[in-house]
């Protein structure tokens, strides 16, 4: 079957699955910057019991794999009594995961402020909470929105995995097409194409992007 | 069904897990042997100076690291039989996990040749070092030790990958502990035991290799 009949037939579930992948891609980025800035930050903390949690979940999640989380969410936490809807359970745990090695990131990014920064503020009597946001932050965001880049095309990849607990996004089309027609090439190397798209032409754009507004936020463009 | 963690089951099915464990790692050895052959010809590819092939495979690597590996699993092991040409799971999975993280590598080698000075490279042609003899006895030996972290880092990163290729039927880890779970319709202990395998690995690698890195660091006088 040409390329542009398996399109017209099956356009409209791969347009679908899109966007189901793109719902899960934004709620899991939310989900990653949130908790990798309170647990880089947490890294940072004087509070030992709150250097200890940070670090006890950067570890575990960087440990382990995004698809045993993401089953171990699904399938072992109702057992707790927490029981997650597939569609939550997918970006939650895409987002948890990346969010450990976003972590990693802010903490590096901070530690790399230079010195006579923190001084200065402190010279200028600002308050712990004021200096981290007004002084800190901003610089560190700079130096971190390259890996950070990195980090979400990893994120796009990782929600890709959803489909394995029934999400039906781009992948559990795919397959789904797949099942049912046999035409392998086409359903999953259209599906390989739009994650490229997306990817590449969405994503990086982006960033880029954001990078060029902080910069010129921050006097250095 | 509630939380009850039962050690009994816990001790019948730790014995098949440690042994799905054995093939995780042969899965995760042998697609990294691959990663890393192949990975070195991607970055030396993009050396030769010809435009095109320059332009092609960086853009080949490009399309790899930004789709999803599960897919190029899929990818590999169904779009084969459509034309005649049938892989087993295990084949098509260290096909598809080798050149994904192939991808990877070559990223690290490029990184840790261009680190190379270029007084180097000019001293080697001052000398009439053949190409070989400069990349061989001068180049690679100084492009390697800022290379191992990422290198090391991957080889993590392939490990924890692995759980993938259970969607195509290899019988690592994942798999297995699926199958327990669908035995059983007991999840609790399985999940949880594959978790802390993975944990009881990668941990321990992680620190193995930075101290290799400093090994190596030092053996070559850096």
């Amino acid at each position: 079957m040409p390329i542009w009949d398996f399109l017209e037939i099956y356009g409209a579930r791969l347009a679908s699955g899109t966007l189901v992948t793109c719902a899960q891609f934004v709620l899991a980025a939310v989900i990653a910057i949130v908790v990798a800035l309170l647990a880089g930050l947490g890294k940072l903390s004087k509070n030992a019991v709150i250097r200890g949690v940070s670090t006890v979940y950067i570890e575990a999640f960087r440990g382990t794999s995004l698809l045993v989380q993401l089953y171990w969410i699904f399938f072992v936490l109702p057992l707790f009594g927490l029981t997650l809807p597939k569609f939550v359970a997918g970006f939650v745990s895409v987002g948890l995961n990346v969010g450990s090695y976003g972590a990693e990131l802010v903490r590096g990014a901070i530690q790399s402020v230079p010195k006579g920064q923190w001084e200065a503020a402190y010279a200028l009597s600002m308050s712990p909470a004021r200096r981290m946001r007004r002084i800190i932050l901003p610089q560190a965001l700079a130096l971190m929105l390259p890996p950070w880049g990195n980090l979400l095309i990893e994120l796009l990849k990782g929600t890709a995995l959803v489909a394995l607990i029934s999400v039906t996004d781009l992948m559990f089309q795919a397959k789904q097409i797949n099942a049912s027609t046999f035409l392998s090439a086409e359903a999953f190397g259209s599906a390989l194409v739009i994650y490229y798209i997306l990817a590449r032409f969405l994503i990086t754009p982006f960033m880029r992007w954001m990078e060029r507004v902080i910069a010129r936020r921050l006097g250095r463009a | 069904m509630s939380f009850n963690w039962r050690w009994d089951f816990t001790w019948e099915i730790l014995p098949r897990l440690l042994l799905a464990t054995l093939n995780t790692l042969i899965a995760a050895g042998a697609g990294y042997a691959i990663a890393l052959v192949l990975g070195l010809i991607l970055a030396l590819a993009q050396r030769t100076g010809w435009r095109p092939i320059t332009v092609a495979v960086r853009e080949f690597v490009e399309f790899i690291r930004s789709t999803p590996l599960v897919l190029q699993i899929f990818f590999v092991f169904y779009v084969g039989p459509q034309f005649g040409i049938r892989l087993s799971p295990w084949t098509s999975g260290m096909i598809a996990i080798g050149l994904h993280y192939s991808a990877y590598l070559s990223e690290v080698y490029r990184a840790g040749i261009d680190a190379v000075p270029r007084g180097q490279w000019e001293a080697c042609r001052a000398l009439n070092m053949s190409t070989r003899d400069t990349y061989v006895r001068i180049v690679i030996p100084q492009a390697l030790p800022p290379s191992i972290a990422g290198m090391g880092n991957y080889l993590v990163g392939i490990f924890k990958d692995t759980p993938m290729l259970s969607v195509i039927g290899v019988a690592e880890l994942m798999h297995t502990a699926n199958a327990i779970g669908s035995e059983s319709y007991r999840f609790l202990e399985p999940f949880t035991l594959v978790g802390l395998i993975y944990l009881a690995i990668s941990l321990p690698t992680a620190g193995l290799i930075r101290l290799f890195e400093g090994w190596v660091r030092r053996k070559l006088g850096m």
